[in-house]
């Protein structure tokens, strides 16, 4: 069975819409079936026995150049402790092998480069015992190899540092030998990271630590309103602070801005507020928070393009008023703000160009610079940074931050330039998580589960209108903005869910776990209202009313059972919330011990059971739904939100909007993965979508209300 | 521009800039010193955080003009500091990082409340670190890691 | 001599004025936090009273806050940076204004005539009031609502006239 039909089938077990629509790619991007990934261009055996191990990804903190590292390094039985991770330059043999582009993103590494670089490793493997073979007269078979060190059968030893070299000028083998998940040496054991030190000792560079001989500083002075241009403009206080090179105009994605380029960033940011800007911001959407608010409920009060409809869509109107839950929610704009600001690096030497970017999304970003350039994108040399986490943000589908620095090294022809975007461009930049208005309407049958479900979901798509819509918009419907509500896991009949996608002036892009975010919250919450109306606890309840398909949820929320006896015995004032979601085909589910501390909801101890396949390195997926739950906790704390009044962001920086700091997290998450030998899915984003809901749920019980806004800021 | 002469991590060093760069960037730009890290400018996330006369201090925030003749400690002095050595192997151990991005800044806090408070309590931590930012939300290993750490001092 | 009751609560009356302007009351706190701002919002980035005022280690108050005003950065600074004790609460749990009468008392309680007129005159932390430096958007913060001479000729004033309280 191929490995793309291998996904299609999982998808439909677990009930997931979603899953195999993003599959569902044209044939430029389809898999190749047998695709061989040339050795060289992954693993480099060194003389001194150090093996660098080139990764298909960028390294956000998600861990992945360490697992896939052990993926590579367990199939070739090479010693761990020799092996080092280096991340791959922008190029076609590093692309995603399912994605069809290079790529980091959807929790899909592990799922998408796992035989890949299993193949990788054994091939690896083959070519060097094949050489000791050679050298000693014997057949490969008769050899085998640990840690670095092929065995003859006579007591040959050769270690892999002295075999590299003839070793690498093989034929690759076109079959390989996998090994089955009992031989497995590093695969599936707790593993540190191989790049820990460097980022404890200060010794770790990312993209805006790069210092080149002759580099510049960029930062753009943006409109105050997206769209915003250039009028007229006064640089001739800005250019009098001494090392200021240049001040020109730029085109922005939307609209346009001043570029200052100096010698240092604080001179060209002390320049930059010397600027005096006569913007044009006639003709564009000056868009205000409170009145999007409003709009959007009044479109959920009508259908919109339909995403799913099944049974009987007039169902629900022969469910008395008083069997019915109404229920309207309502999500803002969230950023991303990972800890290292947005910057590029790009040098333009006219028939060529460099850049050096933190990029999630490298076949399009090099595109963009190219583009931009008036080059081919094999005229750019694209070097992928480790970067200060991205969350979606270095995803961002116009490549927008790579094109205004190839922009700005377009005038600094020959000079590297490094542009950078300060916390307050990042936080009044765009790119959010879109704000979100839904109304849904469940009817309760008499056996207290929900007999119907009408839904209706109001948000923009940035989908739309970018390369991917053809594959993730579908009759108008942007699956992103549904995923958590349309592949539902629960038995539902005559369930009918349509969405609006208005048109709103403010740059959105992807959120980690996207449209799960605010989709899982309603879901989640509404399932609890029912378990709450039905008398039952809501574990059983939601036993009850998954899909038979369901069956990694089932295995995760039975351990989840397992694993939190303490929910049932919390001190007077403490509230147990309970939810559940499968992303990308991992299964989650949490309980979150909540208690009302100050008027704020304080989170105590999380407990989480997932079920992700093969856990291909428990103690990276450990942190990572450590840190996706506290990455959730953004959608609840009071400061977690973006606002716009009359087309202005309202905060500027971590002063206004406020994500979670140690005290908004609890001091405990322990995380339980179900065993399983499943070839593996993600852990980047399926933490996420889970704890928002159970606290939620932990604190109607505390307070007899459903929180149905977001984030809390009102006293609780 | 004017010269100011500093000493970092026990060793002298001069440079000429605008008095009112900040020390994060003499850092970074005039003496190449890149572990300490912008977050945000404001002294709102810790990325900064320096040693400053002792003192734990966001860098982002101290012109240079005001330093004086305080000494500077930065994130690159930690491996040859007997208390920093045990925070960052603790850190190793307990595989607290991420994307690493905050961590200069939280091992310099941590280091600077080990210092005073050999035994912190999970509610001394909490304060100390309390307005250092992991958008990663590596929090739950920082608390094991400090309390790690601690038992290595005692 | 003491001048009529009346003169002495106006008198009271500036100096409350200038104690529950933003300048003053965001230091003057009944909580573990410092205000910031003209519209007293909680200090962000956590910070907190502490033991001595002085916030804990790693985010004391001069982890941030130099012995004169960051422009260039936006800080505010002055000499000893730190929270008024809770002795010297201007405001309540809820970080509303405590009424005149309640200032007053607490203030004759605090400190005797010399020693308030003292602290009025030449603490660093009140002269920092009129000349409390940039904010980081570039913006000047805006001052007690009199100059700092007529508080001090306000508390003289007041001092002369017996202390009287509403």
């Amino acid at each position: 069975m191929n490995r793309r039909a291998f996904f299609r089938v999982s998808a439909a077990a677990a009930g997931g819409v979603l899953v195999s629509m993003y599959f569902d790619l044209p044939p430029l991007a389809q898999e190749k079936a047998a695709i061989t990934y040339p050795p060289d261009a992954f693993v480099h055996v060194r003389p001194d026995g150090r093996i660098v191990i080139t990764i298909n990804r960028c390294e956000l903190g998600q861990g992945v150049a360490t697992a896939l590292s052990m993926i590579l390094a367990d199939e070739m039985d090479a010693a761990w402790s020799q092996v080092v991770a280096e991340l791959a330059p922008a190029a076609d043999i590093y692309k995603d092998p399912v994605y069809g582009f290079q790529n980091t993103g959807g929790s899909a590494t592990i799922a998408n480069s796992f035989r890949q670089y299993r193949e990788l490793g054994a091939r690896t493997r083959a070519m060097l015992i094949a050489t000791a073979a050679d050298r000693w007269h014997v057949s490969p078979a008769d050899c085998r190899a640990a840690t670095s060190i092929v065995h003859g059968p006579a007591g040959q030893l050769a270690r892999y540092g002295e075999l590299a070299d003839d070793a690498a000028r093989r034929a690759i083998p076109a079959k390989v030998a996998l090994k089955t998940a009992s031989e497995f040496r590093i695969i599936g054991k707790p593993t540190r990271r191989l790049d820990s030190r460097a980022k404890c000792d200060g010794s770790q560079k990312f993209g805006i630590d790069l210092q080149l001989p002759g580099m510049l500083i960029a930062v753009v002075a943006r409109p105050p309103v997206f769209g915003g241009r250039v009028k007229a403009f006064d640089d001739h206080e800005a250019r009098a602070v001494p090392g200021i090179r240049d001040v020109f105009e730029i085109p922005l994605v939307h609209g346009s801005g001043i570029a200052v380029v100096a010698d240092r960033f604080w001179t060209a940011k002390q320049a930059r507020d010397r600027l005096k800007i006569d913007w044009d911001l006639s003709g564009i959407e000056h868009a205000d928070s409170s009145e999007l608010s409003k709009r959007y409920k009044d479109l959920a009060r009508t259908a919109g393009k339909v995403a799913v409809n099944t049974g009987d869509a007039t169902a629900l109107d022969r469910v008395a008023m008083e069997n019915r839950i109404v229920a309207e929610y309502e999500f803002p704009y969230l950023a991303h703000t990972p800890m290292e600001p947005l910057n590029a690096t790009v040098r333009f030497d006219g028939d060529r160009a460099e850049a050096w970017v933190g990029s999630q999304f490298p076949t399009y970003d090099r595109a963009a610079v190219a583009d931009v350039l008036a080059l081919k994108p094999e005229q750019v040399d694209f070097h992928i940074e480790f970067a200060g986490g991205g969350f979606g943000r270095r995803q961002s589908f116009d490549s927008n931050v790579s094109r205004e620095a190839a922009a700005i090294a377009k005038r600094m022809r020959g000079t590297p330039v490094k542009l950078i975007w300060t916390r307050e461009d990042d936080v009044q930049g765009g790119y959010y998580r879109p704000m979100f208005v839904h109304r849904v309407e469940a009817g309760i049958g008499d056996d207290g589960l929900p007999v119907a479900w009408r839904h209706v979901v109001v948000g923009q798509s940035y989908v739309i209108g970018s390369p991917f819509e053809s594959f993730l918009v579908k009759n108008g419907v942007d699956f992103d903005a549904v995923t958590g509500t349309a592949d539902m896991p629960y038995s539902v009949p005559n369930v009918n869910i349509t969405v609006h996608h208005p048109k709103v002036n403010v740059p959105a892009s992807q959120w980690r776990s996207i449209g799960s975010t605010h989709n899982a919250f309603v879901v989640e919450t509404l399932i609890d209202e029912l378990a709450t109306h039905a008398n039952a606890d809501p574990i059983a309840y939601r036993l009850k009313l998954l899909k038979p398909e369901a069956q990694r949820l089932r295995a995760a929320l039975a351990l989840l059972e397992q694993k939190s006896g303490w929910r049932n015995n919390l001190p007077p004032g403490h509230a147990l919330g309970i939810a559940c979601n499968q992303y990308q085909g991992t299964a989650v589910a949490t309980a979150a011990e909540v208690s009302v501390e100050n008027k704020r909801a304080r989170i105590h101890r999380v407990t989480v059971a997932l079920h992700c396949g093969l856990a291909v390195n428990p103690l990276s997926i450990e942190s990572q739904f450590q840190g996706g739950i506290i990455f959730g906790l953004t959608q609840i704390v009071a400061k977690g939100a973006i606002t716009l009044k009359n087309g202005r962001v309202e905060q500027r920086n971590f002063d206004g909007f406020a994500p979670p700091y140690i005290g908004d997290a609890p001091v405990t998450i322990d995380v339980h993965i179900v065993p399983s030998d499943e070839a593996p899915t993600g852990a980047g984003e399926p933490p996420v979508p889970v704890i928002a809901p159970a606290a939620v749920n932990a604190l109607f019980r505390l307070t007899g209300t459903r929180y149905r806004t977001l984030p809390l800021v009102a006293a609780l | 521009m004017k010269a100011f002469h500093l000493r970092v991590n026990g060793e002298r060093k001069s440079v000429t800039v605008d008095p009112s760069t900040p020390l994060l960037w003499v850092l970074r730009e005039e003496l190449h010193m890149t572990g300490t890290k912008y977050g945000c400018g404001i002294g709102a996330c810790g990325a900064c955080a320096v040693h400053l006369g002792g003192l734990a201090t966001r860098s982002c925030l101290v012109p240079v003009s005001l330093i004086g003749d305080r000494d500077v400690v930065t994130i690159e002095a930690m491996s040859h500091d007997a208390v920093g050595r045990i925070v960052q192997n603790a850190w190793v151990d307990k595989d607290v990082v991420q994307c690493g991005y905050c961590q200069s800044g939280q091992i310099m806090s941590v280091v600077a409340l080990l210092k005073s408070n050999r035994a912190p309590s999970d509610t001394n931590i909490e304060e100390s670190l309390g307005g250092n930012l992991c958008r990663c939300g590596t929090y739950v290993r920082i608390r094991e890691a400090v309390k790690s750490a601690a038992t290595k001092l005692a | 001599m003491f001048l009529a009751d009346a003169d002495g609560l106006a008198a009271w009356q500036k100096i409350y004025s200038v104690l529950t302007s933003p300048r003053c009351i965001n230091c003057h706190t009944a909580t573990n936090y410092p205000q910031q701002g003209d519209d007293r919002h909680r200090h962000f980035a956590n910070v907190i009273r502490g033991p001595q005022d002085k916030g804990v280690v790693a985010l004391n108050c001069a982890t941030c806050h130099q012995s004169t005003n960051a422009d260039s950065t936006g800080v505010p600074g002055a000499h000893g940076w730190h929270l008024a004790p809770l002795s010297m609460k201007w405001q309540d749990l809820n970080d509303r204004p405590l009424p005149s009468s309640e200032v007053c008392r607490s203030v004759k309680s605090q400190l005797d005539g010399p020693h308030l007129l003292k602290h009025h005159e030449g603490e660093a932390l009140v002269l920092w009031s009129w000349s409390p430096g940039r904010r980081p958007d570039g913006t000047m913060r805006t001052l007690p609502p009199m100059t700092h001479p007529e508080f001090v000729e306000a508390t003289r004033q007041w001092l002369k006239a017996g202390r009287p309280c509403p």
